[in-house]
């Protein structure tokens, strides 16, 4: 391993130097400057937004897990929020108290459910597989939607489990070695969304860190090997089923991690969550953000789980529109379609999502007095 | 025998709906290679121009006339709307991948819907179909007459598509188009027009689809879900069939139909409503035998 040329931050002398963790300085220094900025919000910003927050944090989580699948491996997927979905049902069940009215074991620690959660998830990706190994493209989203739907029904009818539509469960507590992160106990000085929030930027770290090492590492070069061109990754003897289930195993965890941390929040959940615009949520985050990054699918769960907040704020500059449901303009609206718009205006005039504005900028300031 | 007659019936009625919404999914993919996902609110905004069209056009004489005219006037005005979408959202991404145009539409129908669904309203609207729930005895059966409406609109459209695919100058050019691209370029087709009319064509048969839908209940916000269950009908024809999307159609219809008459006598640990899901079923056990569905033309993959 040779040493790196100073000045010269774009210079590889051998390909493990591209490839390290941190392959610039400046990446180094921004990613600690981002988590330091996001390890002292417990201490300047305000219950609620630091409940939103924790939530979109769960939905990197997440977001990351579809990312894998569709940005890395290429692999369209739509079926997400049924993989999110059993997971939230596995740590329910797991945790849950044996004595209420759905089924429950009474397991209440975090390092049992949260596991079990992913694995039960990957499982269930791993059993869709086989399907999607065949299929290619749109055939692969069509099956995938067709996921959703089926899970959302048995998800409604298996009221011994989920409650039943409209019920609901309460879900799982994030409790660790006997201590409940979502209650402020006596002996600590910080609130219950304070405690939810250091821990699930934790958990993101730890699955963020985990993607990108994933992404760097045999597997995930396999991986975009897959995307770019599966026959060519084919031929340079890459097993291509065997690439995509572990893609599918990935994603699930992922999403099964994600669906059991996700109503630890709220503490409760409904069937009729998992539907088709929970993965809708999540492809727009991945899109949005930047297929195939690490950051920028954080940076687009962070926005687009910011932008119901976002939009709520409108009334105040746009006096049209209300701010209750019942009227039309009304600022629900203005959100979903946002969505929608969003969506497509990042894939038309955007395709790399913010990480491609990203990029541009920096090459603008890199390549400046030179820049055009 | 009766029962499972008159559930045959009222399959092959939803099935010709599914059919027909089906056919337009495959008309864009063909002209395009791209699954419309903006094909659900095509189909909720035909619903709901007809649901204000109808008591408009209360100055004709019969009833089932000015449903016929109303439907007819929300079907072309909802083309028009999706030729102005593919115009302004869908062409400039010829040539991208097709996955990042399916994702395109399906950002565009949660736009559309949303603004749709402001002139539903909370509850149903009603769509002023003259015969309601009518049922009338044929041979001992007692059928509802929407699904006898149904089926002939689906034999009228298919017949009206054959015609122009065949017979007429710009269908040759479809399907030329579809077939080949740069040879149909070559020989003087403006492929543009090609996508444009697919669209039209599409959003078209997707209201016509939804009028004739909330005929029982009325249009409601949840009306959209039923244009997804096209997709498995087009899963089994196989995405670049016509007649497959038609077949695929009426299959999905009837087996949703069996499964909602029988499967509470036999299978009743399926739950309430198992038959709504039944389509996406039936896809997943065809995919794993046949992965371009019964009538789709394989992909030959070259090295």
């Amino acid at each position: 391993m040779s040493t790196k040329v100073t000045g010269r931050p774009a210079f590889f002398q051998s390909y493990g130097q591209e490839l390290a963790l941190f392959n610039t300085r400046p990446k180094k220094v921004g990613v600690a400057l981002v988590v330091l900025v996001a390890v002292l919000g417990p201490f300047f910003l305000q219950d609620p937004l630091l409940r939103t927050l924790s939530l979109a944090f769960v939905f990197a989580i997440g977001a990351l897990g579809l990312n894998m699948v569709t940005g890395l491996a290429g692999q369209v997927s739509l079926g997400h929020a049924f993989f999110v979905g059993i997971g939230a049902y596995t740590a329910a069940a797991i945790s849950g108290d044996p004595d209420a009215r759905t089924i429950g074991f009474g397991v209440q620690e975090m390092w049992v459910w949260l596991p079990a959660a992913g694995i039960v998830a990957a499982l269930f990706g791993v059993l869709v597989a086989p399907i999607a190994t065949r299929l290619r493209g749109l055939y692969l989203a069509i099956v995938t939607l067709g996921l959703v739907f089926l899970g959302e029904h048995v998800f409604r009818e298996w009221s011994s489990l989920t409650g039943g539509a409209g019920v609901g469960r309460s879900a799982a507590d994030p409790v660790l070695f006997g201590f409940d992160f979502s209650q402020s106990s006596s002996d600590s000085s910080f609130t219950g969304p304070q405690q939810l929030y250091s821990l699930m930027l934790a958990l993101l770290l730890v699955f963020a860190l985990a993607a990108r090492n994933i992404g760097r590492s045999k597997v995930g070069r396999s991986f975009a090997a897959v995307r770019d061109r599966d026959m060519a990754a084919e031929m340079m003897g890459i097993d291509l089923p065997r690439a995509k289930t572990l893609a599918f195993a990935l994603s699930s965890f992922y999403a099964g991690c994600a669906g059991a941390l996700l109503y630890t929040i709220s503490g409760f959940f409904d069937p009729g969550s998992f539907s088709l615009l929970l993965s809708v949520q999540f492809i727009a985050m991945v899109l949005i953000g930047g297929a195939g990054t690490v950051g920028g699918t954080i940076a687009g769960a962070l926005f687009v789980s910011l932008l119901p907040t976002l939009s709520r704020e409108l009334p105040r500059f746009l006096t049209f529109l209300s701010s209750s449901p019942a009227e039309t303009p009304n600022v629900f609206q203005v959100e979903q379609i946002l969505y929608g718009l969003l969506i497509v205006v990042f894939l038309l005039f955007e395709p790399r999502g913010l990480y491609g504005i990203w990029v541009r900028l920096r090459t603008y300031w890199k390549s400046w007095p030179f820049s055009y | 025998m009766s029962q499972f007659l008159e559930a045959l019936i009222r399959g092959l009625g939803t099935g010709s709906v599914y059919a027909l919404l089906a056919l337009g999914f495959v008309i864009i993919y063909k002209a395009t290679r791209v699954i419309s996902f903006a094909q659900p609110a095509f189909m909720l905004t035909g619903a709901v121009l007809t649901s204000y069209l109808v008591p408009a056009m209360g100055f004709v004489l019969f009833t089932g006339l000015s449903f016929l005219l109303s439907v007819t006037t929300a079907a072309l005005l909802t083309g028009a709307l999706a030729l102005v979408i593919e115009r302004v959202a869908v062409r400039p991404m010829v040539g991208k991948a097709v996955f990042t145009i399916a994702i395109i539409t399906l950002g565009i129908d949660i736009a559309v819907r949303v603004v749709v669904n402001g002139y539903i309203g909370i509850g149903a609207r009603p769509i002023g179909f003259p015969w309601g729930i009518d049922t009338i005895e044929l041979l001992g059966l007692s059928i509802q007459i929407r699904h006898l409406v149904m089926m002939g609109t689906v034999v009228v459209v298919g017949l009206a598509l054959y015609a122009f695919f065949q017979k007429s100058p710009f269908g040759l050019a479809m399907r030329a188009a579809a077939f080949d691209q740069e040879a149909a370029m070559t020989q003087g087709v403006s492929v543009g027009s090609v996508f444009a009319t697919s669209w039209a064509l599409a959003g078209a048969l997707a209201a016509i689809a939804g009028s004739l839908l909330a005929t029982s209940a009325g249009v409601d916000r949840q009306l959209w879900v039923i244009a997804l269950v096209a997709l498995p009908a087009i899963i089994l024809g196989g995405l670049d069939s016509l007649e497959g999307a038609v077949i695929g159609g009426l299959a999905v219809g009837v087996v949703e139909a069996l499964v909602s008459t029988y499967q509470r006598d036999y299978a009743p640990w399926l739950g309430d409503n198992a038959a709504t899901v039944a389509p996406y079923a039936l896809m997943l056990v065809v995919l794993l035998a046949r992965p371009y569905g019964l009538f789709g033309t394989p992909e030959v993959r070259r090295v």
